[in-house]
């Protein structure tokens, strides 16, 4: 990208080498989706020029699915089969989502003890419900461009685990849509508004969603975004404040809500009040129970007094990421609010209780995220015009391995800038210990029982030694893209394990491509057809990424790298021209390798430039 | 990018213990500006790769550098000093003394502003710290006292993460 910007002034990017990219926001109530289009982010509308696509999806009979609104009309009628905030269920264990009964869905238990849904279309996993949302997004995209979709950024709350990146990953698959990065929604709020209103400085990013919370910290700074600290609540949200005013009404009105559609249909009064007490003070909840209709006024005082345990949480969460961002809250510049939650005027009070600031409300809470995932999108397509935005980012959970005692050792603290390598020395805890079973685990607490496990994995053949001899290091490394590969080595004979992680939290294998055969009808002549047209997109954009790099750094090649670069270029050319596919994997592999030396000098020279007028002396 | 130089070197800033956080930030993003994957987004993929190992180097050396107590302990590595904090504990009677009242104040601590007081305690002391440690690193060349504050610091650290926890506890 970088080096792609000394084009000709005024010259318009290759046709053949555009990607169109959007950026997603699936929401636990709504999602949209988004698009950089002539520079400026928008997002994209439906037919009827509705951004908002309600999160919910209705399985009927006949094995057709409704999304959005019109699988919304029958959230009350048909409760089982039209399944709303899905998101909630993402990643999630049976045991992690029983509600004591609560819940509209006939949840059933899935592989590994994953929630699935019963309904009247077979059982359904969280991941299919969010890919079906997905699908219908996608569609949208390529309707408006009137083109195939190269790829996409999809947000997720920055305190998302592994299981629930993986299954929004897993989803994006199922809905054929290629996921360029899994970006935090408070950094995509961010990124939004600090282009529009190129904002410098310190930034806290308050997020409340229908089913999560985040608080980012982020410093801005010429289009550099830089977490600092974040943290949150996956499972605290609007929802859990629609469900405890329709308790508390219920109570008052001395009702019980014991159908599955009486309770949703409580909850969506709950929720009609609860927006309208945003701007009334007096608000009604009406609703029909049991064929009978019910109504109630509301005080905005009421909502209050319920909700406030709920925003005492997200306060408790906020000091922590303050704290763990170790600056103090006087040095915020501004509180950017985002999510639907944060129109309600106790929020906004809590938030700027907290800070001792006015929160910014210059920006659309429910669209900023969509439109930031589409800035990112575009810049990581490589496309002209993303400007020099680069997000630095964190992990948001620690990474760690169990040892003795079900003991949780920390490698990764949360936090720590990525991409990131660390490695740490372990040893063995008996004499003549000839294996050692690795197990990564995720999360802040000290035993493993209490933290997410993520894969495991076992180093065979060690030397067999006395107890506490050998060293074994272990190397943790996180890419840009937040994905984990695990190495194990015995330092003494060389033995080693290696696994990169991909939790089984989402979908087996198996079933992706269960499912991929049999709803999606990906006809497999398309998927050939459409690898080949990657591989020669790839092959035209190698070329014309050497020929640029070339132009700007040809210098540092000696005569001999520029000859072999010429010939792996000229064979990718030739291998290009036909329709061979594997031909061209292995031409594009060539040439990448003939410029391995090349690209180191080329990072040196990077180096040496971003230090070019820094000298020590002036510190 | 020449993985053997060290941090200072990498960041183009001189080896000793008083620098600005705000230079130190500047510095990364330079750097990260210049070499960070997603730069190379468009690139080959040696390009990608030469990119992912230098953008790793440049985090590692930059969470040595902002933290006060990671580049005081790193310059006493470097000077021949290395800390060793496993096989040397020894501590001035006075130091430990000092502990033990802490920790009896954080025993005792039942509210937040009792707790924010040890807090504010805690971090005048590490105030003080890095003080010292400007003096025998920048100024007297002393590595070995260095080392020797550099001890006593990750006791003030290690207190100052309990207080942390305490707070954290206090909200659940």
């Amino acid at each position: 990208m970088a080096l792609l910007q000394i084009s000709e002034p005024g010259a318009s990017p290759d046709p053949h080498t555009r990607r169109h990219t959007v950026g997603i926001d699936l929401g636990t109530t709504h999602s949209l989706v988004a698009a950089v289009r002539n520079g400026v982010a928008e997002c994209l509308p439906d037919r009827d020029g509705h951004v908002l696509l309600p999160s919910a999806v209705r399985y009927l009979a006949d094995g057709t699915t409704r999304i959005g609104s019109a699988a919304l009309d029958a959230s009350v009628s048909d409760p089982h089969n039209t399944i709303v905030s899905v998101k909630r269920l993402m990643g999630r264990g049976l045991a992690d989502v029983a509600q004591g009964g609560r819940s509209a869905y006939d949840f059933v238990e899935g592989p590994g003890g994953m929630v699935r849904l019963r309904t009247a279309a077979g059982v359904k996993s969280p991941v299919e419900v969010s890919a079906e949302i997905l699908a219908t997004l996608r569609q949208r995209a390529e309707d408006t461009f009137d083109d195939e979709l190269y790829g996409a950024v999809i947000t997720v709350p920055a305190y998302f685990d592994d299981a629930q990146r993986q299954a929004t990953k897993d989803a994006a698959e199922l809905a054929g849509i290629k996921v360029l990065r899994l970006i935090s929604e408070p950094t995509a709020a961010s990124i939004a508004y600090g282009l529009d209103n190129a904002s410098e400085g310190l930034y806290a990013v308050y997020d409340l969603g229908g089913g999560t919370f985040d608080l980012s910290i982020l410093r801005m700074t010429q289009g550099v975004f830089e977490v600092v600290a974040t943290g949150g609540d996956s499972a605290l949200g609007g929802d859990d404040i629609d469900a405890a005013l329709a308790e508390w009404a219920l109570a008052r009105l001395g009702v019980g809500a014991t159908s599955a559609g009486d309770r949703r249909a409580a909850v969506i009064a709950a929720r009609a009040a609860k927006e309208a007490l945003s701007t009334t003070a007096q608000a009604e909840f009406a609703c029909v129970i049991a064929g009978a209709p019910l109504s109630l006024a509301v005080a905005r005082s009421d909502l209050e007094a319920i909700a406030q345990p709920f925003v005492d949480r997200t306060i408790a969460v906020t000091r922590q990421v303050v704290r763990d961002a170790k600056v103090a809250k006087t040095e915020v510049d501004g509180i950017v609010l985002v999510g639907g939650s944060t129109r309600m005027p106790l929020v906004r009070a809590a938030a700027q209780d907290f800070f001792g600031r006015e929160p910014l409300v210059n920006l659309d809470p429910d669209q900023v995220v969509a439109l930031g995932a589409a800035r990112q999108a575009e810049a990581l397509a490589g496309n002209h015009g993303a400007g020099g935005l680069l997000l630095l980012d964190v992990i948001p959970l620690s990474l760690g391995l169990e040892t003795m005692g079900g003991l949780v050792e920390r490698i990764v603290e949360r936090n720590s800038p990525i991409p990131t390598a660390r490695a740490q020395d372990f040893t063995t805890f008996q004499d003549g210990q000839t294996a050692m079973a690795i197990h990564v685990v995720q999360g802040e607490r000290e035993l493993v029982a209490d933290c997410r496990s993520l894969a495991r994995f076992e180093l065979r053949g060690l030397p067999p030694l006395v107890a506490g001899a050998a060293r074994i290091r272990v190397t943790f490394t996180v890419d840009a893209d937040g994905l984990l590969s695990v190495a194990a080595r015995e330092e003494t004979t060389g033995v080693q394990a290696s696994v990169t992680v991909k939790p089984s939290y989402g979908l087996s294998d198996d079933e992706v491509a269960r499912i991929l055969g049999e709803s999606f009808g990906h006809a497999e002549q398309d998927m050939a057809a459409r690898a080949l047209r990657e591989a020669q997109v790839d092959a035209d954009r190698l070329l014309a990424a050497i020929a640029s790099a070339r132009r700007v750094d040809g210098d540092l090649l000696s005569a001999t790298e520029r000859e072999s670069i010429d010939l792996a270029s000229e064979r990718l050319r030739q291998a290009r021209a036909g329709i061979d596919r594997v031909a061209i994997d292995s031409a594009l592999k060539a040439l990448s390798e003939a410029t391995e030396a090349f690209a180191a000098e080329r990072m040196n020279r990077g180096i040496r430039r971003a230090l070019a007028g820094r000298r020590i002396e002036e510190i | 990018m020449n993985l053997a130089i060290d941090d200072f070197e990498l960041f183009g800033l001189p080896r000793r213990f008083a620098l600005a956080r705000t230079e130190i930030d500047a510095r990364r993003r330079a750097l990260q500006a210049e070499v960070h994957p997603d730069r190379f987004a468009a690139s080959d993929a040696a390009a990608r790769r030469a990119a992912m190992q230098s953008a790793v180097r440049v985090n590692e050396a930059y969470e040595r550098l902002k933290d006060p107590l990671k580049r005081a302990a790193y310059l006493c590595e470097i000077g021949g000093a290395p800390i060793g904090a496993e096989d040397n504990t020894a501590m001035p009677v006075d130091f430990l003394d000092r502990q033990m009242a802490w920790r009896e104040a954080l025993e005792e601590a039942s509210s937040r502003s009792e707790l924010e007081a040890i807090e504010q305690d805690v971090a005048r002391e590490r105030r003080a710290a890095h003080d010292r440690l400007a003096l025998s690193l920048d100024s007297s060349n002393d590595v070995a006292e260095a080392a020797r504050q550099v001890r006593a610091l990750m006791f003030v650290e290690r207190f100052a993460a309990d207080i942390g926890d305490r707070l954290v506890a206090l909200e659940r």
